[in-house]
């Protein structure tokens, strides 16, 4: 075939781009070549549009053993451990192939994990869904969640919590983020950066075939009408495989054999060779006639951009590959020395004994495009003016039944039943609390992880958004008593092209890092996900943040259901009465308009850190953080969580009840405490200078507002869990 | 007490397992699915997971592989074998125990805690319980226990229902039935006894931080019984 302007311009590069191809090398491409180039500068290998952004977020911290730029971010836990993750979007196959999408990510995501040498103790997922309506959803959704079930389950991970959204913004486009913690000893730690010369380069695991050939290139494009159409490009996972790649790579980890691992993942061979020859400013040589192939008479140019699954690039140390391999054949999986590392820096592929490719690496990597792209500052709304003649008119009870029954708040009961969520034995939370926890195996400590995303806060003003996606992070963290430590991000947007999207994804960063920074959070890990977008319309501006915490003594983890009769119940943080964006404007008032509630980062920040203290002196019973639908929302899940009831006491200010009870101000918790310690407490709060309301006490199975106002538990339990059930089994 | 668990290719519970057992003072040996004999053993046990990604059909493929011929031995000269959730599917397959496992009645895989009543405590398994009833976790997708009607009047003749889903109270109801097993069936033995295939993971019960410890009183009262 030849290659010309054309050619390239269907590979998903622009005129320009192409030019500068020709001109780095000197001469016009050849097929294999130039698909390499539109693998590695894609927008989703290259992060043309958003590196530069990117560069400001804060990285480092005392805990941070690597940060971004590996194939996943580790922090140090103590005692020589150490977690490895990070969070990823395979939003673009889910949408096409919902099941084998979302699978796909999950085994994705393990493999960055375990490519470090650490065994994945738990999975999380973030997804997002059209409206409810919208044709597509229920089987986007019994898709993806079949999807992540499927591949988690057979691995033998859990998967201990996550978060579902439904928002029309996302009816062209859904979401679906996953991610994995995973356990690695501090000194067993491996890179991806090559070193030495002359070293074999291995290929471990599946064999290579025609799935997934320019996965990443479709994942770096909008939809149209033929989207359908590209149902070729979506892999297809085997968790089996997957499985014994895992116990093979761990059981050659633990001899001294390896000197570089990276697994086969976004443009497959082509990013894994080359990452790994770049990183060690080395060269790479490899046979593509040596590569274990599934089909016959694959090209080169197949070979090099196949994204079949469960596939590692491995550099090992010379003589160990006796060794190696007979672990890989214990386990059935294929074992190939396909190359070998040189100092040529450049990368050259050989085909039935002919050179097919002859790249200098830094033209792929350092030389690859990076753009400034315009953007546009958003302006903060104008607050809404609500009547109060409107409020009056509601009835708190039954707009309580509403948002509890609303499909964002509602119980997600339905999905995480489909999860195996306690093999390992070690899941001391599960999913459907404010984080999920997992004991360190055999040890005293536990590992808290929570993911989250605001898109309507982001949507309204994306640097307020971004800040406070972060902070909610640190909410749930503290909410079970785990001490934050650090985050992993999947930046979720339209298209960069546009000044608007581009505008919301530099302030939802600018709002992250703020964030980050100051409650010190470093970010160490993460993906960008551009492009949702169909023809010309994106989706609301979604990052997703993952949020990592550690619990010293998982004796003292704090879970959210009502512990006691009589205990007292507070609210920790100032309730302004903010409205605006919240879940009660938007649905019961059909209010779109206006701020999200504002952030103030040192009450954030005080609040946490004054309630763990609280919880480190085993002075609270359970807590929540205060989110989606306000007080009352957050009260009514601890009395369904524990089933037991609450007289709530009339509010000390702002007159209007509803106001109170639903306004979403941030920085907010609510916590139990017992009596005996209830003097101790309001001490210490207001030592630290942290506001508080009495809320109320627990009683036995009612929700009090006023005398004449209550509802059952019982009622409120079937508001917040028939919605999912009964919508998937229509 | 001596007790082996076989790790077939794609086992995923076969730690938990033997993390369990050691617990309750057993000496655990692991076995690979490859070999040939099987150390000597008062308990054999067939983990949970995927065994050869549960292709085919579950626990198919892992009961034709080479250390299964031994383990069939053992059971039929007496040995006391146990099959958890994919050990129970591959128990079916290799016919030591009656029946089949089909897809869940409402096509999901299901994970969560379940009671089950102990129907015959005359075996090694449940003798000596105190209770009836127990919490137990689930967390399968090819759980819907099945036999034709003249297998059904065997096993019932032969008494050989373990144990049945309920409620707390301990009523076997169909509402109380997860995955549209026959006659709320959760394990079964073989005729003899010496032979467990049930679904439910008491591995996973066996410390109060985890989902309960149902589990801890299984083992407790099986190594007890055992000696």
């Amino acid at each position: 075939m030849i290659v010309n302007e054309q050619v390239a311009i269907d590979h998903g590069l622009k005129k320009d781009e192409y030019v500068k191809i020709c001109k780095l090398l000197d001469r016009t491409p050849n097929i294999t070549e130039l698909g390499i180039f539109s693998a590695m500068w894609n927008e989703h290998c290259s992060y043309k549009s958003s590196r530069l952004h990117l560069k400001k977020l804060p990285t480092k911290g005392k805990q941070v053993i690597q940060g971004p730029g590996e194939n996943a971010g580790v922090v140090d836990i103590g005692d020589n451990d150490a977690i490895v993750f990070k969070i990823e979007s395979h939003n673009h196959p889910s949408f096409i192939e919902p099941y084998q999408g979302a699978a796909t990510g999950v085994g994705g995501i393990m493999r960055d994990v375990f490519t470090m040498g650490a065994r994945p103790i738990a999975n999380l997922n973030s997804i997002h869904f059209g409206s409810p309506q919208h044709k597509k959803t229920k089987n986007l959704l019994r898709g993806v969640v079949h999807g992540i079930g499927g591949y988690g389950n057979c691995m033998g991970v859990p998967t201990i919590a996550g978060q579902t959204n439904f928002d029309s913004s996302y009816n062209g486009n859904i979401l679906v983020n996953a991610m994995t913690l995973g356990l690695v000893k501090k000194d067993k730690i491996f890179y991806s950066k090559a070193a030495g010369l002359n070293k074999p380069v291995i290929y471990v695991g599946s064999k290579t075939g025609r799935d997934g050939i320019h996965g990443a290139s479709m994942a770096s494009a909008s939809f149209d009408e033929k989207i359908e159409e590209k149902k070729p490009t979506v892999q297809v996972g085997d968790p089996f495989t997957e499985k014994l790649l895992l116990e093979a790579c761990l059981e050659l980890m633990a001899g001294d054999s390896i000197i570089a691992i990276q697994d086969m993942g976004a443009a497959g061979l082509t990013s894994s060779s080359i990452e790994m020859a770049s990183k060690g400013n080395l060269g790479i040589e490899i046979n593509l006639n040596k590569v274990p192939c599934r089909e016959a008479k694959m090209t080169p140019y197949e070979i090099m951009l196949s994204e079949s699954q469960e596939r590692m690039l491995i550099v090992l140390e010379n003589g160990k590959e006796e060794q190696a391999k007979k672990i890989f054949d214990k386990w059935n999986l294929d074992f190939a020395i396909i190359g070998k590392t040189t100092k040529s820096k450049k990368i050259e592929l050989f085909f039935n004994n002919e050179q097919v490719a002859d790249i200098p690496i830094n033209t792929l990597v350092e030389n690859s495009p990076m753009y400034d792209r315009n953007w546009k500052k958003a302006k903060l709304p104008k607050k809404n003016k609500i009547k109060k003649e409107v409020l009056k008119n509601l009835k708190i009870i039954d707009v309580l039944k509403k948002v509890l029954n609303n499909p964002n708040v509602c119980s997600k009961e339905w999905i995480w039943q489909q999860y195996d969520h306690t093999v390992m034995g070690d899941t001391i939370q599960k999913p459907g609390g404010d984080s999920g926890v997992v004991r360190v195996h055999g040890t005293d400590k536990a590992v808290a992880a929570s993911v989250d995303s605001s898109a309507v806060y982001c949507w309204a003003h994306p640097l307020t958004g971004g800040k406070q996606v972060v902070c909610e992070s640190f909410r749930n963290l503290i909410s079970v008593g785990a001490k934050p430590i650090a985050i992993t991000n999947c930046l979720n947007f339209g298209s960069p092209e546009n000044d608007e999207n581009m505008g919301e994804f530099v302030e939802c960063v600018q709002g992250i890092g703020e964030a980050a920074e100051y409650l010190k959070f470093p970010i160490v890990s993460g993906n960008v996900s551009f492009y949702n977008q169909t023809k010309d319309e994106g989706i609301k501006p979604t990052p997703s943040i993952g949020g990592v915490g550690l619990i010293k003594n998982y004796k003292k983890m704090i879970t959210m259901d009502f512990k006691d009769v009589d205990n007292i119940v507070l609210v920790i943080g100032k309730t302004e009465g903010h409205i605006d964006q919240s879940l009660f404007a938007r649905n019961i008032l059909d209010e779109k308009n206006g701020p999200p509630p504002e952030i103030n980062l040192f009450n954030e920040k005080n609040n946490g850190e004054t309630l763990l203290k609280l919880i480190d002196n085993n002075l609270v019973k359970s807590a929540h953080d205060v989110s989606l639908g306000g007080i009352i929302t957050a009260v009514s899940k601890m009395c369904i969580k524990g089933k037991k009831g609450i007289n709530l006491k009339k509010p000390k200010y702002l007159i209007n009840e509803i106001e109170y009870y639903f306004a979403e101000d941030q920085s907010r918790y609510i916590i139990e405490v017992s009596n005996d310690n209830i003097k101790k407490v309001t001490d210490i709060l207001n030592k630290n200078a942290v506001h508080f309301d009495e809320l109320g006490t627990i009683n036995e199975d009612q929700l009090f507002v006023n005398e004449k106002t209550k509802v059952s538990i019982d009622e409120l339990i079937t508001s917040n869990t028939n919605w999912l059930v009964n919508y998937m089994s229509k | 007490m001596k007790s082996s668990v076989i790790t077939f290719p794609g086992s995923n519970c076969d730690r938990d397992m033997d993390v369990a057992l050691k617990k309750f003072g057993f000496k655990n040996k692991m076995v690979w699915h490859n070999d040939a004999e099987l150390p000597k053993s008062d308990l054999v046990v067939l983990p949970g997971g995927f065994s050869y990604g549960d292709y085919l059909r579950c626990g198919s493929m892992a009961s034709k592989s080479k250390i299964m011929k031994s383990v069939i031995n053992f059971a039929k000269s007496g040995g006391k074998v146990m099959g958890i959730c994919n050990g129970f599917q591959i128990l079916v397959e290799t016919g030591l125990v009656p029946g089949v496992l089909l897809r869940n009645k409402y096509l999901e895989f299901i994970c969560k805690n379940v009671f089950i009543k102990i129907k015959n405590k005359k075996n090694i398994f449940f003798k000596n319980i105190d209770r009836d009833v127990l919490e137990l976790h689930i967390a399968h997708n090819e759980g819907n226990y099945f036999c034709t009607n003249d297998q059904l009047k065997e096993i019932e003749y032969n008494d050989q229902v373990a144990i049945n889903y309920c409620n707390k109270d301990g009523k076997i109801e169909e509402k109380f039935n997860p995955n549209g097993s026959i006659k709320n069936i959760a394990g079964i033995f073989n005729k003899e006894k010496n032979i467990l295939g049930m679904m439910p993971h008491p591995e996973r019960m066996i410390d109060p931080s985890l989902s309960g410890e149902d589990g801890s009183l299984f083992f407790n009262n099986l190594i007890n019984n055992l000696k």
